[in-house]
């Protein structure tokens, strides 16, 4: 309490007398606020281009306005609906079932007894986490391939071989089944973490009352972790146009485009492959604002529904 | 009370679902050393499933004769040890004023960082602030620079720090420590845990780099060996390109990329047993400020 007072004092003093008395722990800062407005505030004005048009070489700002003609541009391009949808698709596919069976995943591991089993469980399903994308995709190809595991069974099971890799109309699977691969017990740490926080008191006494462990995960852990469950959810909902990028840029081609080009990977081939930098800009401010727009939103419902917010 | 029939069903079932699992996470990687130490015959007739079929060592053999796979691997070593002592200095010296209350100008600041959190400049934008204007292209920096700091990791090590107990500090200044001397003196020793979890994160982040350095690094010898798999993957590089002899070739052709995958994931899943522990409680750090 005193050195709260204290702070309520100080806060009377001028500002810079403040920053004098202060200046050697405010000298730390400088260094790494010229990096964020180098690397991240300016890349943010860097936006501009989209509204001017950008000729390559080294001026960052483009060379003449042009409104919001770039724009006008995407919004007619089918290829940017396309990608849109696709978006959507596939992180939709992936929430709805990323979501449910991480849950589970870590319901069942809190019911597991044995430490070390548990811990051993823990460590496996935790490793994918830490692929690169790179080995990640490569493995995918592997599985899938015609000569892979995937098409033995398929084959051995009297089915045509699938050559999933080039197939559109596979793409989502693998996008999802390979997402909950690497993602799974990864997903859970939040989870667990909420659960070794709920008092064992609420466990003795519903034991009391007869309960059995399935009535105890329902009535006692799942109330316990619903905030986190929450924030967790909407958090998902707010990047709901991001799918993943590297994954996606690795792992799709031309033949599979109509279900796995997203927004990012049209921005990449449009302004990096194809040099339409104004262009992508203006795909990619789009895919920015819509995001912040979502986030906004997301964490206004948590902060009225659950009382826990980013900011 | 006992109801001891129905917790073994349940425990049975719980058991074999977390097999499962384990099966399920696993199976990619046996499927890939099997793979990679089979004929490329066993291959092709798509017999490999568990174990080598005519166990062979063939293609790590002539990988590893010719200097060039260590040579990339040298690559993602510079960069993880530079990117790594960057990344760590910058985060704890932002982090430390951060994490004083008694800054008021800390009420600009934090949302300054937070920001950054939900809102970027979009990939173009970067690619020419770092391609073009600042001139990194094909150097060290465009791939150690642009990404030191994370609001996320400073939000880590600021609640960290704002967590310890103030009077060290106090009796550091006692001492006659003055600002600069109390963080190396006594903030930075007892923060190790902190320390540890931000440098494992980036040194994985580093390792398993490989869209920064595609987008900025031309000259193939710089590359990080995660961008050279990528185009053994894709097929871009010939098995003769890796040394292998014409004869070699068409032995290694199949297993060329699974015996890759191998080599470049090894150090990550040979440390990542030991290290897991701090990656989970980086994890828990963050969620008690979320």
């Amino acid at each position: 309490m005193a050195a709260h007072a204290q702070n309520k004092a100080v806060d009377t003093t001028p500002l810079w007398k403040h920053v004098r008395k202060e200046w050697k722990l405010y000298s730390f800062l400088v260094i790494p606020v010229i990096y964020f407005i180098i690397f991240k505030y300016a890349p943010m004005l860097g936006n501009i281009i989209a509204f001017r048009k950008y000729r390559g070489g080294t001026n960052f700002f483009g060379s003449e306005w042009v409104g919001f003609t770039y724009f006008e541009m995407f919004m007619k391009d089918p290829t940017f609906w396309r990608a849109f949808f696709n978006d959507l698709n596939l992180s939709v596919s992936y929430l709805v079932v990323k979501f449910p069976i991480t849950l589970l995943f870590a319901l069942l591991l809190n019911e597991l007894r044995r430490i070390k089993w548990k811990k051993f469980v823990q460590t496996v399903s935790y490793l994918p986490h830490f692929i690169s994308m790179v080995i990640v995709a490569g493995m995918i190809k592997e599985m899938v391939s015609l000569t892979g595991p995937i098409n033995n069974v398929l084959a051995s099971l009297g089915f045509d071989k699938i050559s999933f890799i080039s197939l559109p109309e596979w793409f989502p699977a693998l996008y999802v089944t390979s997402g909950i691969w690497q993602s799974l017990g990864w997903g859970t740490i939040l989870y667990l973490a909420a659960m070794t926080g709920i008092n064992p008191a609420l466990y003795e006494a519903a034991k009391i009352d007869g309960a059995n462990r399935f009535r105890l995960a329902m009535h006692v852990t799942i109330p316990g972790i619903l905030p986190t469950v929450m924030v967790l959810l909407i958090l998902d909902i707010g990047s709901i146009l991001g799918s993943n990028f590297e994954k996606i840029l690795l792992l799709y081609n031309p033949l599979t485009y109509e279900t796995a080009d997203v927004i990012s990977t049209y921005v990449y081939r449009m302004g990096i492959t194809g040099s339409n930098f104004s262009y992508a800009t203006a795909v990619g401010l789009f895919e920015g604002i819509i995001g912040l727009i979502l986030v906004t939103i997301a964490n206004e419902v948590s902060k009225r529904t659950t009382k826990s917010s980013l900011w | 009370m006992n109801r001891t029939s129905a917790f073994n069903a349940f425990t049975i079932v719980n058991g074999l679902f977390m097999i499962l699992v384990v099966l399920f996470t696993l199976y990619p990687f046996v499927y890939l050393v099997a793979q990679s130490f089979s004929s490329e015959a066993a291959i092709y007739a798509g017999e490999v499933t568990i174990f080598p079929v005519e166990f062979t060592t063939k293609t790590y053999e002539v990988i590893l004769s010719k200097p060039d796979f260590f040579r990339y691997y040298w690559n993602t070593i510079v960069y993880s040890v530079a990117g790594t002592l960057i990344a760590v200095t910058a985060t704890a010296v932002m982090s430390y004023p951060l994490s004083k209350d008694k800054l008021r100008l800390n009420k600009f600041f934090i949302p300054f960082v937070l920001f950054t959190m939900y809102f970027g400049g979009g990939l173009i934008p970067n690619y020419i602030l770092v391609a073009k204007t600042l001139g990194m292209r094909d150097t060290i920096w465009a791939i150690v620079i642009p990404g030191a700091i994370s609001a996320f990791n400073v939000i880590l090590m600021k609640t960290f720090f704002a967590g310890l107990p103030n009077e060290l500090e106090e009796a550091g200044r006692v001492d006659g420590l003055g600002v600069f001397g109390i963080f190396t003196k006594i903030i930075v020793p007892l923060s190790k845990p902190i320390l540890v979890t931000i440098m494992l994160f980036v040194i994985v982040g580093m390792w398993n780099n490989w869209f920064g350095p595609s987008l900025f690094l031309q000259t193939k010898e710089k590359w990080p060996v995660a961008l050279y798999l990528k185009q053994i993957i894709d097929n871009a590089v010939s098995p003769a390109e890796i040394g292998a002899t014409s004869e070699q070739t068409s032995q290694i052709a199949a297993s060329v990329k699974s015996t890759a995958m191998v080599l470049t994931s090894l150090p990550i899943i040979c440390i990542y047993p030991f290290v897991q522990k701090y990656f989970v409680q980086g994890m828990m750090i963050g969620a008690v400020k979320e």
